[in-house]
């Protein structure tokens, strides 16, 4: 039987949206989705459910939205997953359920991520179903902050019957989710129903909250808490230690990001927070946030927008699908290419990137060929914003302020890998806190580690840490 | 949750009002500020805490009207509650045990300076504060300062009142008079700040100023805060908002203050909301 060709996204045409904020990807029609499903093979030991950092019964809902019981397929998804919307299209599917899909040699993996998509946003359109608010056990635990890890744990706690408070720093829960991913891969109204869904629950969410200043981990315990899940994400953003980073038009990824989508800044003077509209703007880096900050720039209304990476094409860290996005809408790529120096003209703006050529030598610890300077290539790019997407160390407040609650030297939060359990007792922590820059899913999967491990801690007898 | 309670026009363009928070009460330090939203379109904005009460649950902040965040929080009446408040941020003044402090608040600065000196009082140590504006008109929280200050000198630009002159020229004045001081505490405009530290330097006497740059987050996440100290790059929200004064490379700060100016004026002017003046 030949094999039938994967479904393609529906797009929005590049040039035309490298000038918008809506949604790239506009989402299978029911059609499509039907076309999709019926593609699955419904293998008997399905793998993709293995690749799945939250265990998606994928061949189960797939199979439904095939026999269009659209509501049964959401409501296996939310089995495993508080946030099917953000997943379907954020996730690095092509490396985890895709990767182990059956359908893989033959190149046309099933679109798993496209009809999670469907399936969720299907939901959005004909109503949620209000889920059962599960009876309480009477066992209170919190979470600090409200991003992918923590408001995954949350869910899953609170259908165990905890009366779960997640403490939020910004006066929006979301995490990520709502400042940094800009409205055009995730539209915010999505996020925002994903939150309510995780509050039908049962989740409290506390907005405003720092914990480690406005109240500390120790003030939980006092407050009757039994656990605390810490998720408090990125933290610090990292430079690159060059001259004139300081300079007025120099922004770090996560600034540029939260400035346009929490704070609406594209949408200024309507809304009060601006952001400098570059005519040529660089970015320095090539992971997701890179792509996201390069494409912002252009629908800000950028008439040059570029990505400098120091090593190759293919060591970019951006999932592909991000960077052929990039590339369509007309972002230029200098790769083997290293910032030395940001220039600044007499009234401290940024007029230029000096920058040395590399070349690929030995590999490094990573594996990967470590990139080194040409001697004598240096060269000037024109530009008026510069971008530094290179990465954050986790927020130091949270281990400065909870005794016994020991981080690694680079700041990350020490958790046993399996259990998300931490050096303190009662306390465990996951996501970007712990791993630095990673990805949602991953966060996602530490939540949901860590909600089991608490679950199976409070419900023993509570006496080996 | 954040009711204002009490408000007050201190000059024509600074306004004090005391807001109910009990979690920022409870734990707000001499030396911490709090990020506040007016509105749902709203910026961001630090503000410094100028004073707090841990038994009636509330914070004081003084603010002057500059942009359209400070304008638009300006027309909160009492009765009135303020979007979002988080905090206290920042980490807490390192305030010595005893010997004598010079305490010097310029315009605005003098709020910010007010718990220092309040809690130095307390502690013992000998406080010397120079408090100055523009003209007489503009000085503020004149009686609080001197209920925790041992001297109290008071200077205008123009002369109206007091010594005319720069709080830095009166500091000046003090130290060459045989003033015997163990450090300075300096809080107001970067013009202001930076005088006093050029004023102190030759003397080697330390000083501490309070950096009051753009903010976005204020938790530790975006960077925009960024300051140069002693030639590292700090974040003023939670390396912060003290430091070194002599360290500060003033010139940076000056110029990133300014980063927004045309789009501060352009919201002003689009929200038609009477300010600017």
């Amino acid at each position: 039987m030949a094999v039938k060709q994967r479904t393609p996204m529906p797009m929005q045409d590049p040039a035309e949206r490298a000038r918008n904020f809506s949604q790239v990807a506009m989402g299978y029609t029911e059609e499509m989705a039907l076309a999709e499903a019926a593609r699955c093979l419904q293998c008997r030991n399905p793998q993709c459910v293995v690749g799945c950092p939250v265990s998606v019964q994928i061949p189960r809902f797939i199979g439904l939205i095939k026999d269009k019981k659209y509501r049964e397929a959401i409501d296996v998804i939310k089995e495993t997953n508080s946030l099917p919307a953000v997943c379907g299209r954020v996730c690095p599917q092509e490396s985890q359920c895709e990767s182990k899909c059956v359908l893989l040699r033959t190149g046309q993996p099933i679109a798993i991520g496209r009809l999670e998509r469907f399936a969720a946003d299907w939901e959005a359109k004909n109503g949620a179903a209000t889920p059962e608010k599960p009876a309480s056990n009477g066992k209170k635990v919190a979470v600090v902050g409200a991003g992918p890890s923590g408001l995954t744990a949350a869910g899953d706690l609170a259908k165990l019957g905890y009366e779960v408070t997640i403490y939020e720093s910004l006066h929006e829960p979301g995490g990520v989710l709502i400042y940094g991913i800009p409205e055009f891969r995730l539209p915010k109204e999505v996020v925002r129903r994903e939150v309510e869904y995780v509050k039908a629950l049962g989740v409290k969410i506390e907005t405003d909250v720092v914990v480690g200043r406005t109240i500390t981990i120790e003030d939980l315990f006092d407050d009757g808490f039994e656990a605390v899940y810490v998720a408090s994400g990125a933290g610090l953003p990292m430079f690159m230690r060059i001259p004139g980073e300081n300079l007025n038009g120099v922004y770090s990824a996560n600034e540029w990001l939260t400035r346009i989508n929490l704070m609406k800044a594209y949408l200024f003077p309507e809304w009060d927070t601006p952001v400098k509209r570059g005519k040529r703007v660089v970015v320095v880096g090539a992971g997701n946030v890179a792509m996201d900050a390069v494409r912002c720039a252009l629908r800000l209304g950028a008439e040059e927008a570029s990505i400098v990476y120091r090593r190759s094409r293919a060591e970019m860290p951006a999932r592909a699908e991000e960077v052929e996005n990039a590339e369509e809408e007309g972002v230029k790529f200098h790769f083997l290419t290293n910032p030395v120096e940001v220039i600044g003209d007499e009234k401290g703006w940024v007029k230029g990137l000096k920058c040395v050529k590399m070349e690929l030598g030995e590999p490094d610890q990573s594996g990967r060929r470590r990139p080194v300077p040409i001697a004598g290539s240096e060269f000037v790019m024109d530009c008026d914003i510069v971008i530094m997407a290179l990465g954050t160390s986790p927020n130091p407040i949270i281990s400065q302020t909870t005794p016994g609650l020991n981080a690694h030297s680079w700041g990350g939060l020490i958790a046993d890998e399996k259990t998300g359990r931490t050096t303190r007792e009662r306390v465990w922590a996951g996501g970007d806190a712990v791993t630095g820059s990673a990805t949602v899913i991953l966060a996602m999967g530490a939540g949901k580690a860590a909600a089991k491990d608490i679950h199976e801690f409070l419900s023993g007898p509570q006496d080996k840490w | 949750m954040n009711e204002i309670l009490v408000k007050k026009n201190l000059t024509p363009v600074t306004k004090l009002i005391v807001v109910k928070n009990p979690f920022v009460a409870a734990k707000a330090e001499p030396g911490q500020f709090v990020i506040l939203r007016v509105r749902e379109n709203g910026e961001r904005i630090p503000l410094t805490i100028a004073d707090f009460d841990r038994e009636k649950d509330t914070v004081t902040l003084v603010f002057q009207e500059v942009g359209l965040s400070t304008i638009l929080l300006g027309k909160l009446e009492v009765g009135d509650r303020i979007l979002n408040l988080v905090g206290p941020l920042g980490v807490p003044a390192e305030l010595p045990d005893s010997g004598t402090v010079v305490a010097v608040g310029g315009g605005v600065g003098v709020a910010p300076i007010l718990p220092k000196c309040k809690e130095l009082y307390r502690r013992g140590v000998k406080v010397i504060s120079i408090i100055g504006a523009r003209s007489k008109d503009l000085i503020i929280l004149e009686d609080e300062m001197r209920a925790c200050s041992h001297e109290l000198h008071i200077c205008t630009d123009d002369g109206s009142r007091g010594f005319k002159g720069f709080v830095s020229d009166k500091l000046k004045e003090l130290i060459d008079g045989g003033l015997k001081c163990d450090e300075v505490v300096a809080v107001g405009p970067i013009p202001m700040m930076r005088a006093t530290c050029e004023t102190t330097r030759p003397y080697g006497l330390k000083t501490w100023v309070s950096m009051n740059p753009i903010m976005v987050d204020g938790t530790g996440m975006c960077g925009a805060c960024r300051i140069t100290v002693g030639g590292k790059t700090k974040f003023v929200c939670v390396d912060g908002p003290m430091f070194d004064g002599h360290e500060v490379d003033w010139a940076e700060a000056w110029l990133r203050a300014g980063m927004y100016r045309d789009e501060e004026k352009v919201a002003v002017e689009s929200c038609q909301c009477g300010g600017g003046k």
